[in-house]
């Protein structure tokens, strides 16, 4: 087993959280760790490096002045945006159903004529 | 995660709009230092903030109690962050060179072995930022923010393996330039 093959696993082993051999879960590899300093090193070097990583999480930047202003500028924006297009999403629900009740005046009319017309028949044959 | 936090999600989830703001004033500048992360400079962080309060405002009825919120708007953060470096690709106009560096660090809690800390600290914050942006957004987000696997390739638009791959090769980069073996600190400086 050649060292280059076994990169990738250290610096996912090292993520365990130690940089001890052990912490190799596949036997091979570990064994060959045991026996090589280099990889040893190697495992040891991802380790204070993601040891690193994990402590920026405590940096946090100061962001220059007027950003939470900003982000209450934009979703204002936003909502007038929305507001807008609901409002003309409301006209055109008033609208379509302006003709669905006219649609149904009319179907309401016909089917009035074509009761009055049966009556009338209905008449005519008695 | 905290209680106040936790009762001003449930506020806002419920439609509270005053909670909302409230947890825009408390995770802002976490907000912007990861997308600050990301992008590299101070304006596109702040389009980025932006957006992702946005779109966390549409989405936070969405939003389930189970999983952190920090964690909920980091993984929007990368999203709004990748498309816009998306974008910022396809019209590139920017100058790489003009990048600002990371600066207004809060103090580090630890006063023990501080200098050497910090001296890493800067070494580590300035290798960071060298990485092509694909690379940096990886190692980002698993190894400072502690994303997992699938939500970093999900936000990103990348598949699993791609993610792992690019996670590796920005790992190896910075272990070769800041914890060099015997033999590879003369490449180390070379680059
Ligand atoms: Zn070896």
């Amino acid at each position: 087993m050649q060292c280059e093959e076994l990169t990738e696993l250290l610096a996912a082993s090292a993520e365990a959280g130690s940089a001890a051999p052990s912490v190799i879960v596949d036997a091979r590899a570990r064994a060959h760790v045991e026996g090589c300093l280099r990889c040893q090193a190697e495992l040891a070097q991802y380790r204070k490096l993601l040891r690193a990583l994990h402590n920026l999480r405590t940096e946090v930047l100061t962001p220059a002045p007027g950003l939470v202003a900003d982000v209450f500028a934009h979703l204002e924006e936003a909502g007038e945006r929305h507001a807008v297009r609901s409002l003309v999403r409301g006209r055109r629900v008033a609208y379509a159903g302006g003709l669905a009740v006219a649609a149904t005046a009319a179907g309401a009319g016909a089917a009035y004529v074509l009761v009055a017309r049966r009556g009338r028949k209905l008449r005519a044959a008695s | 995660m905290p209680d106040e936090l936790a009762e001003l999600v449930a506020a806002a989830r419920s439609g509270d709009r005053a909670a909302f703001e409230e947890l825009v004033r408390a995770t802002s500048a976490e907000t912007y230092t990861l997308a600050y992360r990301l992008l590299g400079n101070e304006e596109d962080a702040r389009d980025v903030v932006q957006e992702t309060y946005l779109r966390a405002y549409k989405g936070i009825e969405r939003f389930r109690g189970d999983s952190q919120f920090s964690t909920w708007l980091y993984r929007i953060t990368a999203n709004c962050a990748a498309t816009y470096l998306g974008r910022r690709a396809r019209h590139r106009h920017d100058e790489l060179s003009d990048e600002a560096p990371l600066a207004d660090v809060s103090p580090d809690r630890d006063p023990q072995g501080l200098a050497m800390a910090s001296n890493l600290r800067d070494r580590l914050n300035e290798a960071l930022e060298q990485l092509p942006p694909r690379l940096k957004a990886v190692i980002v987000l698993r190894d400072v923010y502690d994303l997992p696997h699938e939500a970093i390739a999900a936000e990103l638009g990348i598949t699993e393996s791609a993610a792992k791959v690019r996670l590796h090769r920005a790992r190896r980069r910075l272990r070769e330039q800041l914890f060099p073996l015997p033999g590879e600190e003369e490449e180390a400086r070379a680059v």
